[in-house]
């Protein structure tokens, strides 16, 4: 009986720690990233850091402005492909497709979901670098490129979510419309969708998230030209490939100054977290 | 009087389920008829076949004719205009998540008015008609969905009256309300009257007696009666109907 | 019995195509929702068809030789290591997401502090890109506590990475589990932990083997967040050696250019472990639906 008692109270302080276990892995990452990273910023100077215009460490020039807007470009890219496809197509897997085609439909997305970024990046090198270069200007390796490959990879994310929040939209305001005289797509676009926007809202914000720390297929694609880029067609880095790319090498202030390009990334991302997670309580209500 | 609908031989399945079996009947303009029965019994079923929401059902099948002002809507009618002319009021006041105004203002602009002056217009009848204008006047851009739940029904109504249907049907607009939110959506039908055709499914049979003209009696898929509202419930023809409005079941 | 009534109800092409003249906009508004599901999946049969009609030829035997070198580059040993990574991984991560869980469902009261925090932190670490990840891993596992580039810093990285996945399908299990269970249990003179171990776990079992596969694809998919922690060694890897996973492997040989061919063999092999994972996830979900219906 008593060491029952005692398995009991044990067991329960058990399940505790490993609760905790993800408090103290936040902890952690926040700790080692900015204990690395800070100092460098410092060093090299806050200005400097994120508003030089020059990498180049070999000459103690560490300005990663042009990573930053490199991240913007590729990623604002990816929005206007993703969002506009992956919205229309949770409409139509929400409200248009019969359940047959619904069960094609699905895990197609999952597919789309679960293929590793090295593969979506090998496919972009084999396939969409040489066709921008054939059928646009440059080399191929550009933010264009990146930007179509990443408008791909962020579209299941935005699909699913965006689809669940339809989803739960009540019938009611769909039958109501129609019974006015709203066409099916006039009730779809003017009330379903709108009563979902949080939802739909927080699946673009996902979508940004995605494409923002998106490393490996966009480094394959993105040519990686640490510079202020000045056409679509130009390559450029971005914050995720600069650590990639020279990480490997890099020792002392290069090396933190990579790692302090980590902590900028994961700023931003902290941001763009909090937003989901806002709009996501914000649809519950 | 003249006749707003005619139905004759309608038989409605869903899948295998013969849901409604060769229903015959006309309703008469500007009168309210009310249909009775149990649950389940088909009549709410029959009464979305009225404007064409069975449609939306997967494996629902209809056949029959029903014609509106002798023209069949289910032959080449345009099921929007159908719609529009045929108007219907939920059991749940189901109100758009947005404004009020824009609620009431979304049928008119369905149908293609934009002039913001004709809107207003329509905005302010509409919810005149459904006695609810005093209550919402100065809150009109405020979320209908802050409004209690007689409100909601009333805004629905008024929703309903701004595509200036000719005929509403109203599935137990009541259900789901207090007493007092009740009465009135009752007073509001018998006032609606004078200007459309009003079909409207209840539970509650004393208010088939306090609002409606004639009166129908589903049971199990079929008409059993119909008629006078008042001749029905005092000397019914049928022992079935007989047994319900005394509550003998149901 | 009629058996063959022409309904009037339904729509032939021909009204539906009159109705769309009248409504111009609608028409439009379909057109738009049916192009964008073409263009998703025209790009997943294209990208998949692509890799397999350019990959399968070269699905040779040597590619799959039990050692690698440069000249047969035998993805045998990244699949080998693939595998003690999965299950290393898993070996962490599993415990503690599923006694996270057991603590967030079984024993924290409504409304604590903490369950708050962790729910938050968890969300936290969903959003957090691999390559911080690597990152992280990088700085800790392998610097800090001077573990090398290792399969076991890169399991211990990939472990904090998918504790999420397996927590909060965990989670969603064991709510599933109907308190009557629970309560029948204690009736019985259980205690609490006899209850969790013997109803409450084995009937959330499937729930839980959903989320343990999910993280298997994120895992096996993984490359941001390996390379800085596991490394690229090319050879089987025993756990405090550094190895190089299939993905990973993946990445080597696109990077240098000289395998094209091998690239896509190992892309196959990949987008078969991808449409697996897939295959049995969706299975437990359809039993699971079966269960609970």
């Amino acid at each position: 009986m008593n060491i029952n008692k005692l398995k009991e109270i044990v067991m329960k302080y058990v399940f505790l720690f490993t609760a905790i276990i993800s408090i103290v892995a936040v902890v952690l990452i926040c700790v080692f990233l900015f204990a690395n990273g800070v100092p460098a910023m410092k060093e090299i100077g806050f200005a400097n850091f994120l508003g030089g215009t020059k990498w180049k460490p070999g000459n103690g020039l560490y300005g990663i402005f042009p990573m930053i807007l490199g991240s913007i470009y590729v990623t604002g890219g990816a929005l206007i492909i993703g969002v506009p496809i992956g919205i229309l197509m949770s409409i139509f897997m929400a409200r248009f497709c019969p359940d047959r085609l619904h069960k094609v439909l699905k895990p197609i997305v999952d597919l789309l979901a679960g293929i590793p970024s090295i593969v979506y990046g090998f496919f972009g090198l084999v396939v969409m670098v040489p066709f921008v270069r054939e059928h646009f200007k440059g080399n191929g390796q550009s933010i264009l490129t990146a930007a179509l490959l990443l408008g791909i990879m962020i579209l299941p994310t935005i699909i699913s979510v965006s689809e669940s929040s339809i989803r739960a939209v009540e019938e009611s305001y769909y039958e109501g419309a129609l019974a006015l005289g709203a066409t099916h797509e006039r009730s779809v676009f003017t009330v379903v969708v709108p009563a979902a926007k949080s939802g739909v809202f927080a699946a673009v914000v996902l979508g940004v998230g995605r494409a923002l720390g998106e490393t490996m297929a966009v480094m394959m694609v993105v040519g990686n030209q640490a510079r202020v880029p000045d056409s679509i067609f130009k390559g450029v880095r971005t914050l995720t490939t600069n650590i990639v790319l020279e990480m490997g090498y890099a020792t002392d202030l290069h090396r933190e100054a990579l790692i302090a390009t980590g902590v900028v990334l994961f700023v931003f991302i902290l941001i763009i977290n909090i937003s989901f997670s806002i709009l996501k309580r914000r649809g519950k209500e | 009087m003249s006749e707003k609908f005619k139905i004759s031989n309608l038989d409605l399945y869903y899948g295998d389920f013969h849901a409604l079996k060769d229903i015959n009947m006309s309703i008469h303009a500007n009168e309210i008829t009310a249909f009775i029965g149990p649950s389940g019994c088909g009549k709410s079923t029959f009464l979305k076949s009225l404007n064409r929401m069975n449609d939306l059902v997967e494996g629902c099948k209809i056949t029959g004719n029903v014609l509106l002002d002798g023209e069949d809507i289910y032959k080449g009618m345009d099921v929007n205009l159908l719609r529009k002319r045929v108007g219907m009021v939920f059991q749940k006041p189901n109100p758009f998540p947005m404004s009020i105004y824009d609620n009431i203002a979304y049928g008119p602009r369905t149908h293609g008015i934009r002039s913001k002056a004709k809107l207003d217009e329509i905005v302010e009848k509409s919810l005149r008609d459904a006695a609810i204008w005093d209550e919402v006047k100065d809150r009109l851009k405020k979320s209908a969905l802050g409004m209690s739940g007689g409100q909601q029904q009333r805004l629905c109504i008024a929703r309903a009256l701004a595509v200036e249907p000719e005929v509403i049907l109203m599935d137990e607009p009541t259900s789901a309300l207090d007493p007092i939110s009740t009465s009135k959506i009752e007073d509001l039908v018998i006032e609606l009257k004078k200007q459309y055709t009003i079909v409207m499914v209840t539970h509650n049979m004393q208010q088939a007696v306090r609002v409606s003209d004639k009166t129908v009696f589903f049971l199990l898929g079929e008409v059993i009666e119909a008629g006078e509202t008042e001749k029905l419930f005092s000397i019914p023809q049928d022992k079935r109907t007989e047994d319900y409005i005394t509550g003998r079941f149901g | 019995m009629e058996k063959n009534i022409t309904p009037i109800n339904q729509l032939s092409w021909k009204d539906r195509l009159k109705s769309y003249k009248k409504h111009p906009g609608s028409f439009i508004l379909l057109l738009l929702v049916g192009a964008s599901a073409v263009i998703t999946v025209t790009v997943l049969v294209y990208l998949v068809g692509y890799i397999l009609i350019h990959g399968v030829p070269y699905l040779r035997p040597s590619l799959f030789s039990l050692t690698y070198n440069s000249d047969n580059v035998s993805m045998m040993p990244a699949i080998i290591n693939t595998i003690t990574m999965v299950l290393l991984a898993l070996l962490f991560s599993v415990p503690f997401g599923i006694g996270a869980a057991i603590y967030l469902v079984e024993y924290a009261k409504k409304g604590n502090k903490l369950v708050e925090l962790v729910r938050i932190t968890a969300e936290t670490l969903t959003g957090i890109p691999s390559i911080i990840y690597g990152l992280f891993g990088m700085l800790f596992f392998v610097t800090a506590l001077h573990w090398g580039y290792s399969m076991l810093a890169g399991a211990a990285t990939l472990a904090i990475m998918v504790l999420p996945v397996i927590m909060r399908t965990t989670e969603e299990a064991l709510l599933c589990v109907p308190d009557m269970y629970r309560e029948g249990s204690f009736g019985l003179g259980a205690g609490k932990l006899r209850t969790i171990f013997k109803i409450v776990l084995p009937t959330a079992i499937p729930g839980i083997l959903s989320g343990i596969i999910l993280a298997i694809g994120r895992i096996v998919g993984e490359t941001a967040a390996l390379i800085y922690t596991a490394g690229t060694v090319a050879e089987a890897a025993g756990v405090m050696d550094s190895g190089r996973t299939l993905a990973i492997h993946m990445y080597s040989l696109s990077r240098e250019g000289l395998h094209t061919n091998e690239a896509y063999a190992t892309a196959v092999v990949l987008l078969i472990v991808v449409l697996l994972i897939n295959g049995l996830s969706s299975l437990i979900a359809r039993k699971l639906e079966a269960a609970t219906k």
